[in-house]
């Protein structure tokens, strides 16, 4: 039977894959938003498995407003894209350096 | 190995590939697309948790909505992929170290030995007529009903934020001012001039048409 080290090492697995991938697309502003919502799911992947194994839902509520702030996010954070876009003409993140960071 | 473990292995093995793609592919909207089939390979695993709702939701708002929204903007900018995949190969090393130093350290700590059947047994069957809906829905609108409120207000400021920092206000388009609109007196768009009649000229052409 599917026991609860299994979501739990599933959900390192994914974590530690969107953890790479922040390292691997360091240029490409989208790859690192997506790697965001990777390592939101995994969360979200334990907190459903606590959820389940445990027998209370509160885990539920949590994820689902996980979910809320993580689609607010991803609509903020490509709002803001769309702008650098067009002022720029440019995602690359070592090309935005205005304010010298 | 019974048929709920294979179901678990396939979607683990589904999510896994998925995220990899996303983190390896060229083209950002190939990415876009494995992260969906990643999402839904998701919402299998948390019907096998029995979290029902959730995994609807994230098919349907999360797939449907935020992921479209991705491939959008993936698919309205005009991205240079050759540029944003500049020292790709030169990352790959530290990237890989990092995760597999954080994934031997996370299973460490939540291998089957702390987290296996026997320290958490499977739970006991819901009845049949369980409806997760209703309980998330019961505890959603009572215990938890100012962060859900909350949860609102942060949706609506995404709504605002968004749509104000993509508003473009160009000089040559024509818009409506409803306060000057409501406040204009009719003398300001219709004026009334006082002039003598004008005697025409050609009185014999006039005075046969009548």
């Amino acid at each position: 039977m599917v026991a609860l080290s299994d979501y739990l090492i599933l959900g390192a697995i994914l974590f530690c894959l969107s953890i790479a991938g922040i390292f691997l697309n360091r240029k490409n502003i989208i790859v690192l938003l997506m790697s965001l919502e990777l390592l939101l799911l995994s969360a979200n992947m334990n907190f459903i498995a606590f959820s389940h194994f445990l027998g209370d839902i509160t885990g539920q509520i949590f994820v689902f407003f996980i979910l809320t702030v993580a689609a607010a996010e991803a609509a903020i954070g490509l709002a803001i894209l769309v702008v650098l876009f067009r002022n720029k003409r440019t995602i690359n993140v070592e090309q935005i350096d205005t304010m010298r960071g | 190995m019974t048929f709920q473990y294979g179901l678990f292995m396939f979607f683990a093995a589904l999510v896994v590939y998925g995220a990899v793609c996303v983190i390896t592919l060229r083209n950002p909207v190939h990415a876009v697309l494995h992260l969906v089939l990643t999402f839904f390979a998701s919402a299998g695993l948390w019907m096998l948790l029995e979290a029902e709702f959730l995994a609807i939701i994230l098919v349907l708002v999360y797939v449907g909505a935020v992921m479209v929204l991705f491939l959008f903007v993936v698919m309205m900018l005009d991205i240079n992929v050759s540029e944003t995949r500049e020292g790709f190969v030169s990352y790959v090393p530290v990237g890989f170290l990092i995760g597999l130093v954080l994934l031997l350290q996370i299973r460490i700590v939540v291998g089957s030995e702390f987290f296996g059947l026997d320290q958490y047994p499977l739970p006991v069957p819901r009845p049949a007529d369980y409806s997760n809906t209703a309980e998330l829905g019961y505890l959603i609108y009572t215990v938890y009903v100012y962060p859900f409120e909350i949860a609102a207000v942060i949706l609506l400021v995404a709504i605002i934020a968004a749509i104000s920092l993509t508003m473009r206000r160009r000089p040559e388009s024509r818009k409506q001012m409803p306060d000057k609109q409501v406040k204009v007196k009719a003398d300001e768009r219709l004026k009334l001039i006082k002039m003598d009649a004008v005697v025409s000229v050609d009185k014999k052409d006039q005075g046969d048409d009548v």
